[in-house]
């Protein structure tokens, strides 16, 4: 019966499955569509020269947000200063050195959990222990490490995973030549990973920037402008930050408009040089 | 001739197979040792006890002596480090770095501390020389070696084992994922090693065994089943499983 007919009640099921799926897609990606298109109308006019290069200033009643610009630029580098080497160290001596599989499994288990957490919990113990415990008061440093906490799982897995992907020949080649497992790990295997720790690099950049409930208890909510080491000892807002209290406090949705447009042109950014990043090399390697 | 590694009652076992059984032998230098026998049968891993590669793999236990030179290589004072510039290793699939040809070359050198670049350049010339791969590569030492096809591939991995200058050379069928040609070419540069060098060869290719070594060690089920000259290994058998075995009866 290969040339028999489709009956009636199949042919109108799967014209069924096929419509409800294109809407399906069509509904997603519009409403993707919807949301970044009406940001970036509603936002862009709102960006000016004045808007990011100025501090706010309640006397002449003029807004700019330099401050939250520079602070999320300091939580940025403090966060990765700290997570890079930790995180990548995590990951090299649970690939590389541990022997005690069953424990690995339950560390990489736990890190799993760790980094599906809501981050307003992070704030809540980052606040308990960093700000009070440890009397850091309410800092943009006190909220970096929260998000260094945050990060560490998204670092660690992401190295780990490049870390499997270095071929078990290039070890044995480099420990047939006589050397020892340190210089195996610098020369041959770190270098075979790279562009995984620059992935996971990358990803967390974007999970700081696009972070606010975990810092809404740290870091705090000043405008001030300050040099790094002063801006790491006292409070300040991030981009984010700064978006909710000027969208929930002061009613100032233009320029949360602003902000939100250019933290979306931000994350565009780093997602293209994640790819990039990626690609280059995945070329290198395989020349 | 004089013997540079023994074997006495070496037996391995990875957790609770036993993979090697009583192997007791002794390696003439300067000459090609082939190791035969069907697969799993311990001649590879037993290759790998030589310069302790083993000690990479968990759960592997081992009984036994092995003596390199004298010095019985599981003591606790022998550096493996050193063991294994002594005692070099060439793997069955080219396996060079992902960096360029200089550096792969350079790379056991400057692991065993040589920092000069006037010397480096000349162990590696000598070592591209010796691996008969000097003129395909003598101007392009800065490419990444990944470049270059299987076969000079695993030229330069033989190289690269030479530069840390070893005296013994383990190849663990080093020519089985190579075309025809690559092989003879290997061959003919283990023919012109032996000069320097002990080479232990695990090979699958019993012509090859009969083209160029000296003596031949028979491995069946974690055996040694028979180990002499050759020839004699080849036209005369002992052992009815040797014989069994080189005649195409199992294997």
């Amino acid at each position: 019966m290969l040339k028999g007919k489709l009956s009636g009640k199949r042919k109108a099921y799967i014209t069924a499955m096929r419509t409800a799926m294109l809407v399906s897609t069509v509904l997603t990606a519009a409403l993707v569509l919807f949301l970044v298109i009406y940001v970036l109308i509603k936002g862009i006019p709102n960006i000016s020269w004045e808007l990011i290069s100025t501090k706010p200033s309640y006397l002449s009643d003029k807004i700019g947000i330099l401050p939250d610009i520079m602070n999320t630029v300091y939580i940025v580098l403090a966060t990765l200063v700290i997570v890079l080497p930790l995180g990548a160290g995590a990951a090299v001596y649970l690939t590389e050195y541990a022997k005690n599989k069953k424990l690995v499994g339950m560390i990489e288990y736990a890190a799993e959990t760790l980094s599906g957490i809501p981050s307003i919990i992070y704030g809540l113990v980052g606040m308990l222990f960093f700000c009070q415990f440890l009397n850091m008061e309410t800092s943009l440093l006190a909220g970096a490490l929260t998000l260094v906490i945050m990060n560490l799982p998204t670092v660690m897995r992401t190295t780990q995973e490049s870390l499997k992907t270095v071929p078990q020949s290039y070890r044995d080649g480099a420990f047939g030549l006589g050397a020892g497992k340190w210089r195996v790990i610098r020369t041959v295997v770190l270098p075979g990973c790279v562009d995984g720790i620059i992935t996971g690099c990358i990803l967390s950049v974007g999970r700081i920037l696009g972070e606010s409930a975990a810092l809404l208890f740290t870091a705090g909510f000043a405008h001030a402008l300050n040099g790094i080491i002063d801006g790491l000892t006292s409070p300040g807002a991030t981009l984010t930050v700064a978006l909710y209290v000027y969208a929930k406090e002061q009613g100032e949705f233009g320029v949360a408009f602003a902000i939100a447009a250019i933290l979306m042109i931000l994350t565009l950014l780093i997602n293209l040089s994640a790819t990039l990043v990626g690609r280059y090399f995945a070329k290198r390697r395989n020349v | 001739m004089s013997d540079i590694m023994t074997a006495k009652e070496l037996c391995l076992w990875y957790g609770s197979s036993q993979a090697l059984k009583n192997v007791s032998i002794s390696i003439p230098e300067k000459s090609i040792t082939a190791l035969i026998g069907p697969s799993g049968c311990g001649k590879s891993t037993f290759l790998k006890t030589l310069n302790r590669m083993n000690d990479l793999i968990p759960e592997v236990k081992i009984t036994g002596e092995v003596s390199y030179k004298g010095v019985n290589i599981f003591d606790s004072s022998v550096d493996v480090c050193e063991l294994r510039r002594e005692v070099g290793m060439v793997f069955q699939k080219p396996n060079p770095f992902p960096m360029s040809i200089y550096d792969n070359i350079a790379y056991g050198p400057r692991t065993h501390g040589v920092k000069s670049k006037a010397k480096l350049d000349e162990i590696v010339e000598r070592a591209l020389r010796d691996a008969a791969i000097w003129d395909e590569v003598k101007d392009r030492l800065k490419k990444n070696a990944l470049g270059l096809s299987g076969g000079q591939q695993q030229r330069l991995c033989i190289a690269r084992a030479l530069a840390a200058e070893p005296q013994v050379l383990l190849m663990d069928e080093p020519t089985s994922a190579l075309d025809p040609i690559s092989t003879s070419r290997i061959e003919e540069l283990a023919l012109q090693l032996k000069e320097k060098y002990t080479i232990i060869i695990v090979t699958h290719n019993m012509q090859q065994a009969v083209r160029i070594s000296d003596n031949t060690a028979f491995f069946l089920l974690g055996e040694l089943v028979e180990f002499g000259e050759t020839e004699k290994l080849f036209s005369q058998p002992k052992e009815k499983r040797t014989e069994d075995y080189i005649t195409g009866r199992f294997g």
